[in-house]
């Protein structure tokens, strides 16, 4: 296929969202990394694998965003010293990635300016790798010390605040390194992988129902966005798309799950700046809301309802008029809150102009998702790359370009008010018909991808297939991957005060990124 | 203006606040010493320290829940702390990452006695599908003491509560 000037080797793939699949040699990934750039597309994931036990060596996969869909890619290594040329010199966002691609794997990135260890801190040896497949999960080892060389800033009154990585408030565990000069930012650094738990290599030799359960704890806020990625790679890689009405019904709760975490993000931020009422009216809605989820279907967050060929439950007597009436009264909800929110001077006054990430910064760093809405860039792999039923049930994209906190509020205001339409339109029309299509064993060796639009951007998942339809190797990925990196800059030059009103209008995932 | 606005949007919610669950004692696994003399000195007021050691950040939904209307946990007498050394009660979540494990020794450490762990979660119970490996110590209790398990993925708020009430209940 054509991208950007050059005719590169890839093949569309079948399944439910469109896939360029081929290889090339890895002196030619730059290049390649060039002509996407060239075209608009981004760096979404990369990651590495061990396939020596396939008579090759190591091998690096990265899936780009394209305007045409995913272009996923791979390139094999060595079996001996594997290493690639570094890509982040063209996508930023890919720094963090290759470096845990080396932690797990051994596999280098040659050429990177940071070398430095991301997801390995002590609890196992510099010279051990988890993902390869001579290791041994269970393997334990005595932690050894943990150091990381921050970047120091140093000058007349400046000084460092460290954060975490057990944090003050509910929210999950990260270290952050403020270099400060009084109140006002100089430098944040981020350090994540805390919450690192050997997700990857638990999925080695699961079999499929197992994986996508897994999946859909990789980050638990958005557990209907990776089960159905999941089941979507399981999916193709069986060759075996799930049926229509499955399909309606997981659009249905991956809308429902938008919606709770964008009233919850609404509720928090109106706490972030003193405005406890707005907590409170927010979280009261999401309450009703996830209520509604546990009466209805079973469980208030909708874990394990997306199961591989299909989903576990349908739709109850009386569902329809149910899920209708609820969003009409919480779109009445919304619009009267968004009015106190819009007219409140103090609120304003901390949203506006704060942690603004600009539309040229968010381009060139790749930032995604809802973040990325906030901050012009006009990606939405419903509308993008839709799978169905979004190539029926079209989606309004909401973009603001203010790229500030205020900006990040507006575009999850204007996501509830699409997804509630969303979720009327989807009720109304859902097609009659089956829930599961009994998945045939894929092949060993038969490979899939899914990618959805979760709550807070693009999650993707790639997989590869072992013996008798166990998984051999599965990649999760989370968009907090690219988002993470951004909020650095972005906090430049604001107050440590309004970092966490700042980090939560970002609202990331760790374990997402730590896996 | 928006002082209007407000002050119409209490007046239409009124009340959501409910009646919080009794205390199940089915969930402790551990009975500590001086547990009537300690529940003497303590009365109703409980202050708890939530550490996630290694999440996938599902149980946090829940407790966040909490502190929401319709649980009102503020309103029967238990408070968030920021720092473990104002803590009565540690709600430990995950199966603890081997990246976290120093840590949460150190936070259970710094929590002054008496106190009680309360694990969160399948993951926090038993490991849940993380289970145990290079990168996970799997449950709580194989790293700090714990006094009550609350199962489920993610435990729903009520057994949340059923499940810190139970710590401190006679």
């Amino acid at each position: 296929m054509r991208i950007g000037d050059n005719e590169w080797p890839l093949e569309q793939r079948p399944g439910c969202t469109p896939v360029w699949r081929g290889r090339v040699p890895a002196e030619r990934l730059p290049a390649l990394a060039h002509d996407v750039r060239g075209c608009g597309g981004q760096l979404t994931a990369l990651w590495g694998s061990d396939d020596r036990h396939l008579g090759g060596g190591f091998a690096i996969h990265v899936a780009f965003g394209i305007p045409q869909g995913t272009a996923w890619v791979s390139s094999d290594l060595g079996a001996e010293a594997p290493a690639y040329p570094d890509l982040s010199a063209v996508f930023p966002q890919a720094d963090r990635m290759q470096r845990a691609a080396f932690d797990l794997l051994g596999i280098v990135a040659s050429g990177a300016v940071d070398a430095r260890r991301w997801l390995r801190h002590g609890a196992w040896p510099e010279d051990a790798w988890p993902l390869r497949r001579d290791f041994d999960a269970a393997t334990r080892f005595e932690p050894t010390l943990d150091a990381y060389p921050f970047i120091q800033v140093e000058g007349d009154g400046v000084h460092e605040i460290p954060v975490g990585p057990i944090h003050a408030g509910t929210i999950e565990p990260g270290h952050f390194r403020f270099s400060v000069i009084g109140d006002r930012i100089l430098k944040l650094e981020e350090r994540l992988g805390y919450t690192h738990k050997g997700i990857e290599k638990r999925f080695e030799g699961m079999t499929a129902e197992e994986g996508a359960r897994l999946a859909g704890r990789v980050s638990g806020d958005s557990h209907v966005a990776f089960a159905w990625a999941c089941c979507m790679a399981l999916e193709s890689a069986a060759g075996s798309p799930p049926p229509a009405r499955a399909q309606w019904l997981r659009a249905l709760f991956l809308e429902r799950e938008r919606v709770a975490n964008h009233l919850g993000d609404l509720g928090y931020l109106g706490n972030d700046v003193a405005f406890g009422i707005g907590f409170m009216q927010f979280w009261r809605l999401k309450e009703e809301w996830l209520r509604l989820n546990a009466r209805l279907f079973g469980h208030r967050y909708l874990f394990d309802r997306v199961v591989p060929g299909g989903v576990a439950c349908d739709l109850p007597a009386g569902a329809q008029a149910a899920l209708t009436d609820q969003c009409d009264v919480v779109a009445m909800h919304v619009r009267q809150l968004k009015e106190i929110y819009d007219e409140h001077a103090g609120i304003q006054d901390r949203f506006v102009a704060t942690g603004i990430v600009k539309p040229e910064l968010a381009a060139r760093l790749g930032l995604t998702g809802l973040a990325g809405r906030a901050s012009g860039q006009a990606v939405d792999a419903r509308v993008d790359a839709p799978c169905p039923p979004y190539d029926q049930v079209k989606v309004a994209i909401v973009t603001h370009d203010h790229g500030d906190v205020a900006a990040r509020a507006e575009v999850r205001f204007g996501e509830v008010f699409e997804s509630l339409r969303l979720i009327q339109e989807l009720v109304r029309r859902m097609p009659a018909g089956p829930l599961l299509a009994e998945l045939p064993t894929a092949a060993a060796g038969a490979e899939g991808l899914g990618r959805v639009e979760g709550w807070r951007g693009e999650v993707l998942v790639a997989l590869r297939m072992g013996a008798d339809g166990r998984l051999e190797r599965v990649h999760a990925h989370d968009p907090s991957w690219q988002n993470w990196p951004v909020m650095e800059p972005g906090v430049l030059g604001n107050i440590v005060p309004d970092f966490p009103l700042i980090n939560k209008s970002f609202n990331l995932s760790y374990s997402g990124q730590d896996l | 203006m928006a002082t209007h606005l407000i002050l119409r949007k209490i007046l239409d919610t009124g009340f959501v606040s409910e009646p919080p669950p009794a205390a199940d004692p089915a969930l402790r696994t551990r009975e500590q010493d001086l547990q009537e003399e300690i529940l003497k000195v303590f009365g109703q007021a409980l202050t708890v320290r939530h550490v996630d050691a290694g999440s996938c950040n599902g149980c946090e939904l829940e407790i966040h829940a909490l502190q929401g209307a319709h649980y009102n946990i503020e309103g029967i007498g238990v408070k968030f702390a920021a720092s473990p050394r104002h803590a009565d009660v540690l709600l430990v979540t995950g199966p603890v990452s081997r990246n976290l494990e120093v840590a949460l020794k150190r936070t259970y450490e710094a929590t002054p006695e008496p106190k009680w762990v309360v694990a969160v979660g399948e993951c926090g119970c038993n490991g849940g599908l993380f289970g145990e490996s290079y990168a996970s110590c799997g449950r709580v209790a194989n790293v700090i003491p714990v006094d009550v398990e609350v199962p489920g993925c993610p435990p729903t708020p009520v057994a949340l509560l059923q499940g810190i009430l139970a710590a401190v209940s006679r």
